[in-house]
């Protein structure tokens, strides 16, 4: 008998859960400036999820899906992209869509029910979120295909959870990445649950990350709340497949520290022992430690910016709370280029019931 | 000019549209140096490159999303699924996505692609390979449902829904692929979607199907034609959106309708558009709508498979049950 293929998962990790250091730093990490810009998007992320929760708890946003505790692994994606790459997302990922130039006001429309959250000024080219899970994998396959036809110099950055690896059509669109070499990373968000259903329910392979070896690729790890890993392993991912059309899968472990949405009560099936031990080795503390440790981090910067972010976030939810409704027949304007003449009388019915209840939706 | 089967006029149709479109490309599983099972994409890799004319992995599901994908960047993905029957897993796409990704994004993004199958049974195919799934298709908002039924029409529909700038599912009837010869000019100019088309006048009773049951339609009103009777026929063509003003014109005239198609009976299009007819047609009724079907079972294996697609005797004898109302 010969051994044909043998293989390695490796995983990065720079930064222990005190903020103190492992191993030899990323060059971007002796920029004082740099870290604080991810600290500081970590933080508006987590300060945004916490009002998203609050206004859906009140009744003024609709079901709403927390990224508590993987702001690393959305940041670290965030900040590792070029403004031309294209970001095809789960539900999960506002850090990075919040970097790309997302508006918290478009995130918060989307969430509270409004079409219009999904027609960003910013990335225009980016995916909206996918909830239908896994099946945006595909999409990243058709746009990491349509930038190799054109030569064009841009990545497609998929990003999914743990729960999607099992499907089958997630792994369809990394066997055409592997065959055809598409500049594409898929990111698995792990964040160990997929709603109730925990990472050892969920498939017996040892990592998620061999999955891309089946396709043809490497798929690596990396410590998803570690920032400074995370926005590594995707830049060296990304220039990979820019630069050599390698595609790759990182596998971000993390953890959810929140309900799957605002609809769940995790408490159903999981023990809060678990989680409050999980609080330990959450990433923003972790990169405040450091920062702090490098004494690049005062009580009145971190006071500073919580007020910064809040008042970011407050404005943000005070304008989508402003917003005007869309009309009526918005819901069927936007469904073709053009109306075709068959949906006219829809149409006419339409407007009929807006002007019923006084022109505007809510 | 030669005269060309349907299968060579969607060739024709696909390669024009390349010529002209840079960002139109071909995919699916075996169209390059094979040219297709049916050979609709025969000699277009010789002509387009691997590039334009892109042989898949075996994946289904991958292939709409990847339409998608390919559509939201602007390119015009002309997407073959072998058959029908593997048509299916594209549905969790095409219904989540590709119908709404213009809607969910007020417009952003958008899909103008061409997903192609070959459908409906006459064939002696194997199992699976014989469906008739259009009423799926034509349920889905935001998705154009598009079956030819002549090499001409074939070549048109083909380059309109290879321009629209939304999904159009493009059905083809394999029975007809190679079934009869038509002169089709290759003038780019294509035939208009969301229309019917009347390919016969008569007003005593309409015929309305789409498809491979049109050739069918067409024998029943020679056989009605012997027997006294004129029957009109419509050509559907676009089942989604539908053009209800020919076939209520076509019915204020005759008073009479008969429709005819291979799917199943129950929810079939014919119901949609007897619902029409109850409903805006319902003072031109001389007489009950009659519906030509298959039956509400899996379409049968080849041996019994004549029993379950419509013929030309079951069409006329639903036309001639109609003419006893006056």
């Amino acid at each position: 008998m010969q051994q044909v293929a043998s293989f390695a998962v490796e995983r990065t990790a720079y930064l222990n859960a005190d903020g103190t250091c492992a191993e030899r730093l990323p060059a971007f990490a002796g920029d004082r400036d740099e870290l604080v810009r991810l600290y500081r998007s970590m933080v508006l992320t987590r300060t945004f999820d916490a009002k998203a929760v609050a206004l859906q708890r009140t009744g003024r946003l609709g079901t709403f899906a927390s990224s508590l505790g993987q702001e690393a692994v959305t940041v670290g994606i965030g900040a590792a992209m070029r403004p031309e790459d294209v970001l095809v997302p789960s539900f999960r990922e506002q850090g990075a869509q919040i970097l790309r130039g997302v508006t918290l006001e478009e995130i918060f429309a989307y969430w509270g029910g409004d079409e219009r959250g999904s027609d960003f000024a910013g990335p225009r080219e980016d995916f909206p979120i996918c909830v239908p899970v896994g099946t945006q994998a595909a999409h990243a396959a058709g746009v990491a295909l349509a930038f190799r036809l054109r030569r064009e110099p841009r990545v497609a950055v998929c990003v999914m959870g743990d729960g999607a690896t099992s499907k089958g059509d997630v792994y369809e669109a990394m066997n055409a990445a592997g065959v055809w070499r598409l500049p594409l990373v898929f990111v698995v968000n792990n964040n160990e649950w997929a709603i109730s259903v925990p990472r050892s329910k969920q498939t017996a392979a040892k990592t998620l990350a061999q999955k891309a070896i089946a396709a043809g690729f490497e798929g690596e790890q990396v410590d998803g709340n570690d920032v400074i890993a995370v926005r590594a392993v995707m830049e060296r991912a990304l220039a990979m497949a820019r630069d050599e059309r390698q595609p790759r899968l990182i596998e971000a472990l993390t953890y959810r520290l929140s309900d799957h949405t605002t609809a769940d009560d995790a408490r159903r099936y999981r023990d809060d022992k678990e989680v409050s031990e999980r609080w330990k080795a959450e990433p923003v503390g972790r990169l405040r430690g450091f920062l702090v440790a490098r004494d690049w981090w005062s009580k009145g910067d971190e006071e500073k910016l919580l007020a910064d972010c809040a008042r970011e976030v407050d404005a943000a939810a005070e304008a989508y709370l402003a917003r005007t409704g869309q009309p009526a027949t918005a819901m069927i304007d936007h469904v073709f280029a053009e109306l075709p003449a068959a949906m006219e009388g829809q149409r006419a019915a339409i407007a009929a019931l807006g002007a019923r209840a006084g022109g505007e939706g809510r | 000019m030669t005269a060309l089967t349907m299968v060579e006029a969607i060739r024709d149709a696909m390669a024009r549209a390349m010529e002209e479109d840079p960002d139109v490309v071909v995919l699916g599983e075996d169209v390059g140096h094979d040219g297709g099972v049916f050979r609709a994409t025969e000699g277009l890799v010789e002509r387009f490159g691997e590039e334009r004319v892109i042989d898949t992995p075996l994946s289904e599901a991958l292939l709409a999303g990847l339409a998608v994908g390919l559509g939201a960047q602007r390119m015009r993905p002309v997407v073959e699924f072998q058959f029908d029957g593997f048509l299916y897993p594209a549905i969790d796409q095409l219904v989540n996505h590709a119908g709404r990704l213009r809607n969910r994004t007020r417009g952003r993004l958008s899909c103008p692609i061409v997903i192609r199958a070959p459908y409906g049974g006459g064939i002696r195919a194997p199992e699976h390979h014989s469906e008739s799934p259009e009423t799926f298709y034509a349920h889905m908002p935001g998705i154009r449902t598009v079956i030819p039924s002549t090499p001409r029409r074939a070549y048109g529909l083909m380059l309109a829904a290879i321009r629209d700038p939304d999904p159009v599912v493009f059905l083809e009837p394999k029975r007809l692929y190679r079934a009869v010869r038509e002169e089709v000019p290759d003038d780019g100019e294509a035939l208009p979607l969301d229309q019917c088309f009347k390919v016969r006048d008569g007003t005593d009773v309409t015929l309305v199907g789409w498809g491979a049951s049109l050739a069918r339609i067409l024998e029943a009103a020679d056989l009605l034609a012997g027997e006294g009777i004129e029957a009109g026929v419509i050509d559907v063509a676009t089942l989604k959106p539908l053009d209800a003003g020919t076939i209520l014109d076509a019915v204020r005239r005759s008073g009479r309708c008969v429709i005819a198609h291979e799917a199943p009976r129950s929810y079939g299009p014919a119901a949609e558009i007897a619902a029409l007819l109850a409903g805006e047609g319902l003072f031109s009724l001389l007489a009950p709508v009659e519906r030509v079907t298959g039956f509400d079972v899996p379409v049968p294996l080849p041996r019994l498979e004549d029993h379950y697609l419509p013929d030309a005797e079951r069409i006329a004898a639903a036309a001639r049950r109609l003419m006893g109302y006056r």
